[in-house]
């Protein structure tokens, strides 16, 4: 049993808007491993809630005209990686999200909830940022876009605007043309744990597999908020492919960390291990863009 | 005894009804309407509760009663599973109350909430206000010992709850001997979690003015006694009922929250009590692993002879007594067992400190102090460059090896017999080899562990067993006893050797499994690896009854005289010509409903055990270890036990799996934190703890060397235990192998190897 | 926000096969519903965060730690606890009896959850390699059996179910 004030249940991202606008107070809830975990817990004890767990339209990965991917807010994680869409345009993604929790939790949680839960852990979010994803949210004065990266405001808090639901995750062809990547988890375990560091690299490459034409790379928990190490990328971006290189990028990646002493891992210890992690995915995805080092 | 079911393998007695779901444990077993308890804990780490307003508590809807630490009984009582002992200076050690108001850790026990419904009484529990006068706090047991550190209880000067010593020899002068190379160590486990998938949960209610208690519980007879004590009840009206349990590994023996549900419910007018741990108060509140740091010095000729050893043991108790000093006793006691050396000195200390409370667990204080001397084993043999498994070899217990106090003799080679064939299913001497001297980042380890246990808990306290055996109308054996399954699948042992010793097939045994003391014989429970070893005897002296009562009415009914009886599976044979007079099943309908001489054929007896036995064993560990990830993958392992004779091959591999998967957890991950400044937990739940999961494991493979043990008619001896011990320590030695890194701390978690490797040089920032 | 009264909701799915219809408490979570009001009582509970797996149910063919999952969230699906398993005369399924077979069981409180899971596994059909197994299984904790015994039932299990296919197959050829 949960200490739930009000529960209140959507079926329409139109009602689901309505509700939220009359009832703020109401946390929302999508698929409830996170939310009912923080009620259980006490943080939102007491607290009611907006289900939007029945809306089915925002459910599902599609693929629009322009060739920008459509991942609906309410798709889990599991609906994500077994998608023939993301498996063929942005696999690494899948394969993110397929490294949250365990099998049941994949089952239930969506990556709207990853991203709206703003925590910085979240598996989804490295591979967001660095893929640009556009957050979509609908509201009482229609739909707003906006770079995932403007989306998270601090940690727990992201840009939700009073009755605006988070409805979909964009990738713009742009971003995922000619582009592979690969993330790698930093845990503790093999499965059912928390990122104590995040980190997906991707990476274009010139026709003749020779040039990196673009390099991005986006850390979990490198920071209070998910974060792009720029320095980096620029000194990657249109350089020749070698071993030489990756390692120079890997070793820039430190002036964009935001880490700090914590519980769970020390400021040195993610800061040795970003550099180390940035190395081996940008080699993976050098392989899977069909490089040679 | 016919030898037809015993070292086979037998499906579970259990398996089907816990397959379907249908075994009922104590949750299942509640009836409607029951009241829901909850505790308030105390937010700080030391001091005293001044005052507690519960009156918003109250307001709650639903909320039935509040009752705080100003409400419990005025009596302290100790809460270890230990039987009790009638000498007050072999009691333990009597600490706590039901409620706090000098509370000792962060989520001491303040007061409770009682309501119609689990959301009243979470919500009343956050509504309680406590007042507190905070005193310093001490989490560490060699800091806690100092001078002017915070008194935790006041009968323990410098917070030592116990201090033994022992000595061999003299170790003062053996020392002088020119030349000794002194090797030192200083090695630390961690406070580690039983964590069982059941959390502790218990009801209670009043019927015909007695306390039924309903509880997770390992020990249902001791916890009946220790609800008497710490309530004031006569223990005679507390009566304990114990179902299946989901597991315990040693948590769940010792009085958890059942006095405190005895006692909530004569508070409410006897009405249903119900309380159940939160996974969260399972790590802190419940008991724990103790930490325990250990202190070796050796003195080595150049060829590796031990001449002289000291070891120096730091419990780390928590805030209450619990086992008390019996754990860290015990391993100190394993150490000039394992490898006897002439001259010893060894000091254990058990020291109260303001963390959870420490009792028995899987191993009791075995995995720590063979991680200790194990791994201080390989560090002589790096300092003196010989090989470790020729040193073990030479310098472990030996054949025929016998030790005084406990009697206890290694009757066999059994240690180079394990070794022998660890070696064998390993290929470790062609590793070994590899491994040496490698360079790059991902490096390859083995390792070697080898441990011993004893079986049972002679002579240190009682050991008894009763059973009772009823013969039914159609000649199935109904068998009771008090020494419980917890999961490890000792009623299906039960059952098999019932089978052989009463000479009856293994279908018409009926293992009672659920255990009430209004009915079950006495028994003081599951722990110390005893169940097998102890019910055999149990079972062979209450069968040889039994059997000879059966042919009695036997010869009774067919006039053959008893010398030419036998009973063989299920059936009166005359020995003469084995012709079949009758079944059992025939001779039990008629001697119960006779009209001339009717009898209910059952026995019961009570044996007392005066012996124990050695059990033995090694692990192999093979590692993969990324330096630069600093990530220790344990890519195979296997462990290979001498357990005497096998009761059920499947069922003990199963459990030497079990032990196994926990050493990997202690050797790799596990660990509860605790913040240095607020003393509060840190990782008390099963995302945060980490456990090891599916993934975290390779193939476990296990191998069995069966020396049947002398003192035993079943020729078995301890297994539920001994598997978590060597697993941690090999481990280890397989990473020092890989990276010439040693390690003397566990979990070797990636924390604790990128600060190794960054001082070793391996790592360069 | 003033607290309201006790907010109920009545709920309407199939469950183990059969249409049910039951009003609720909306704070209920599914594992509540399923134990107090139907009496699943092979739904555990061991942390009720959704770590140990304890508690899964399939919802829709797909495995959920069902004290994650409000009971409204029921409305309109195919829900199926360990009791669906059993046949009519007390049979146990594939999965049971191998669970059975393999001593794939020790204290029993994570096995119903495994085995939906490992049901869950056995109707995709798919062959599975080791490390996907250990992967697909990982929801679970278990303290017990060091996962061994479990990893050689579900395995046994799959090749089972397998060998049930190619002969349904072969006599509908």
């Amino acid at each position: 049993m949960y200490d739930i004030n009000v529960l209140y249940q959507a079926k329409t991202v139109q009602e689901a808007v309505e509700l939220h606008l009359a009832h703020p107070e109401a946390d929302i809830i999508a698929g409830g491993t996170d939310v009912l975990v923080q009620m259980r817990e006490g943080k939102r004890a007491g607290k009611s809630l907006l289900s939007i767990q029945g809306i089915d339209e925002i459910r599902g990965v599609k693929m629009e005209e322009d060739g920008t991917i459509r991942i609906g807010s309410l798709t889990t994680f599991s609906h994500i990686t077994n998608d023939p869409i993301i498996q063929k345009y942005i696999n690494v993604l899948g394969e993110a999200v397929d490294m949250v929790g365990g099998p049941q939790i994949r089952n239930a949680g969506t990556i709207g909830g990853n991203t709206c839960n703003g925590a910085v852990s979240a598996d989804s979010t490295a591979t967001l940022h660095a893929w640009e994803a556009i957050v979509e949210l609908t509201g009482p004065d229609g739909i707003r876009r906006l770079p995932i990266n403007e989306f998270y405001i601090k940690p727990g808090v992201v840009d939700l605007r009073p009755g605006e639901i988070q409805t979909g995750i964009l990738i713009p062809k742009e971003s995922y043309e000619n582009t592979y990547g690969h993330y790698i988890k930093y845990a503790m375990r093999e499965a059912l744990d928390i990122a104590t560091l995040g980190t997906s690299v991707n990476v274009r490459l010139s026709a003749d597999k020779k040039t990196v034409e673009r390099v991005r790379i986006a850390f979990g928990v490198a920071g209070p908020t998910p974060l792009r190490a720029y320095t980096a990328e620029a000194i990657g971006n249109g350089k020749p492919l070698s071993m030489e290189l990756i390692e120079e990028v890997a070793k820039n990646v430190v002036p964009d960390l935001r880490c700090r002493d914590s519980w769970r891992a020390s400021k040195a210890f993610r800061t040795h291990m970003a550099v180390e992690c940035t190395k081996r995915a940008f080699i993976e995805s050098v392989k899977l863009c069909g490089g040679e080092l | 005894m016919q030898k037809k079911y015993t070292g086979k393998s037998a499906i579970r007695v259990d398996a089907y009804d816990k397959a379907t779901g249908r075994a009922k444990y104590v949750e299942d077993m509640l009836p409607d309407g029951a009241l829901i308890m909850k505790i308030a804990h105390s937010k700080i780490t030391h001091g005293y509760v001044k005052s507690i307003d519960t009156s918003a508590a109250e307001a709650v809807p639903g909320v039935v009663k509040v009752l705080t630490c100003f409400d419990v009984p005025d009596i302290t009582f100790p809460t270890s599973g230990h039987p009790w002992s009638t000498d007050p200076h072999h009691q333990d050690v009597a600490d706590r109350k039901l409620l706090n108001q000098h509370v000792r850790y962060y989520g001491d026990d303040i007061a409770i909430v009682i309501a119609e419904n689990s959301v009243a009484a979470t919500q009343a529990v956050r509504l309680i206000k406590a007042e507190y006068e905070e005193l310093p706090f001490v989490l560490d047991p060699q800091e806690a010992m100092k001078d002017g550190a915070p008194q935790i209880h006041e009968e323990y000067p410098n917070n030592i709850l116990a201090h033994t010593s022992s000595s061999i020899g003299n170790y003062a002068e053996a020392i002088k001997e020119p030349g000794l190379i002194k090797i030192e160590g200083w090695y630390r486990t961690p406070t580690v979690q039983h964590c069982h998938i059941e959390n502790h949960g218990v009801y209670a209610y009043e019927e015909n003015g007695r306390v039924v208690v309903v509880s997770s519980t390992q020990i249902p007879h001791i916890v009946r006694r220790i609800c008497g004590q710490a309530t004031g009840l006569p223990w005679g009206n507390i009566r304990v009922i114990k179902p299946y349990i989901g597991g315990g590994f040693g948590n769940k023996q010792d009085a958890l929250y059942e006095p405190l549900v005895t006692w909530a419910t004569t508070q409410v007018g006897g009405r249903l009590v119900h309380f159940e741990c939160e996974r969260e108060e399972t790590f802190v509140s419940n008991r724990v692993r103790h930490s325990i740091t250990t202190h070796l010095i050796s003195w080595v000729r150049e060829d590796g002879t031990l001449v002289a050893r000291k070891g120096e043991q730091f419990a780390n108790s928590g805030s209450y007594a619990s086992h008390g000093h019996s754990i860290v006793a015990k391993g100190a006691g394993s150490i000039p067992q394992l490898y006897p050396v002439p001259n010893y000195e060894g000091d254990a200390y058990s020291i109260y400190t303001n963390r959870p409370t420490a009792g028995a667990m899987r191993g009791y204080g075995m995995p720590q102090t063979t991680f200790a001397v194990e791994s201080h084993t390989d560090d002589i043999c790096k300092q003196l460059n010989l090989d470790p498994i020729e040193y073990r070899r030479r310098t472990l217990m030996p054949q025929g090896y016998v030790d005084n106090f406990s009697k206890n003799e290694q009757y066999f080679d059994s240690f180079n017999q394990c070794l022998d064939e660890a070696i064998k299913v390993m290929d470790y001497d062609r590793k070994y080899e590899e491994y040496k001297n490698q360079t790059g980042p991902i490096r390859k380890g083995i390792g070697v562990s080898v441990f011993w246990y004893n079986t049972a808990v002679w002579p240190i306290s009682l050991e008894s067993c009763s059973v009772r055996m009823i013969v039914n109308q159609d000649g199935s054996i109904q068998y009771q006893t008090g020494e419980t399954e917890i999961g490890q699948g000792c009623d299906t042992a039960y059952s098999q050797m019932v089978a052989d010793a009463v000479g009856v097939p293994l279908k018409d045994v009926h293992v009672v499994s659920c255990q009430d003391t209004d009915v079950t014989p006495y028994g003081t429970g599951a722990y110390a690896s005893r169940q097998t070893y102890i019910g055999s005897l149990g079972i062979a002296k209450c069968a040889t009854e039994l059997r000879k009562k059966i042919l009695q009415i036997a010869h009774d009914q067919t006039r053959m005289p008893i010398e030419i009886l036998d009973l063989v599976d299920g059936k009166i044979i005359r020995t003469t010509d084995g012709r079949v007079l009758e079944t059992l099943g025939d001779l039990a309908m008629e001697s119960l409903y006779s009209l001339e001489d009717s009898h209910h054929i059952t026995a019961e007896t009570t044996c007392q055990i005066k012996s124990n036995a050695y059990s033995f064993g090694c692990c192999i560990a093979e590692v993969e270890v990324d330096i630069p990830l600093c990530k220790a993958k344990l890519t195979k392992i296997v462990n290979v036990h001498d357990c005497g004779s096998l009761i059920n091959p499947q069922l003990a591999e199963a459990q030497v799996h079990g032990g196994m998967s926990m050493g990997i957890g202690y050797g790799l991950s596990e660990q509860l934190l605790f913040d240095e400044k607020t003393g509060k937990p840190l990782n008390n739940n099963l995302l945060d703890y980490k456990l090891s999961t599916f993934m975290d494991h390779p193939e476990l493979e296990v191998r069995f060397i069966e020396n049947a043990e002398p003192t035993n008619p079943f020729g078995t001896k301890a297994l539920g235990e001994p598997p978590a011990c060597p697993v941690a320590s090999a481990i280890r030695n397989a990473i020092r192998n890989a990276t010439d890194v040693s390690i003397n701390v566990c979990p070797i978690n990636p924390h604790v190897l990128y600060k190794e490797f960054t001082e070793a040089g391996l790592i360069v920032d | 926000m003033e607290k309201h009264q006790i907010q109920y909701q009545t709920v309407h799915f199939t469950l183990n096969g059969k249409e049910v219809e039951q009003t609720v408490d909306v704070r209920a979570s599914l594992t509540d519903m399923l134990r107090n009001d139907f009496h699943m009582l092979s739904v555990k509970k061991g942390c009720e965060v959704g770590e140990c797996g304890a508690c899964t149910v399939l919802i829709d063919d797909e495995a959920i730690n069902s004290c994650l999952w409000l009971a409204v969230w029921a409305e309109g699906k195919n829900i199926r606890t360990l009791e669906s398993l059993v046949g009519p005369n007390g049979e146990l399924s594939d999965v049971q009896q191998c669970f059975v077979e393999e001593a794939a069981i020790q204290c029993g409180f994570c096995t119903p959850g495994f085995i939906m899971t490992a049901q869950e596994i056995i109707e995709t059909g798919k062959e599975y390699t080791d490390d996907q197994l250990r992967k697909l299984l990982s929801g679970h904790l278990c303290r017990c059996t060091g996962y061994e015994n479990i990893l050689r039932a579900v395995k046994k299990a799959i090749k089972k179910a397998m060998y049930k296919n190619l002969a349904k197959e072969q006599s509908a050829e």
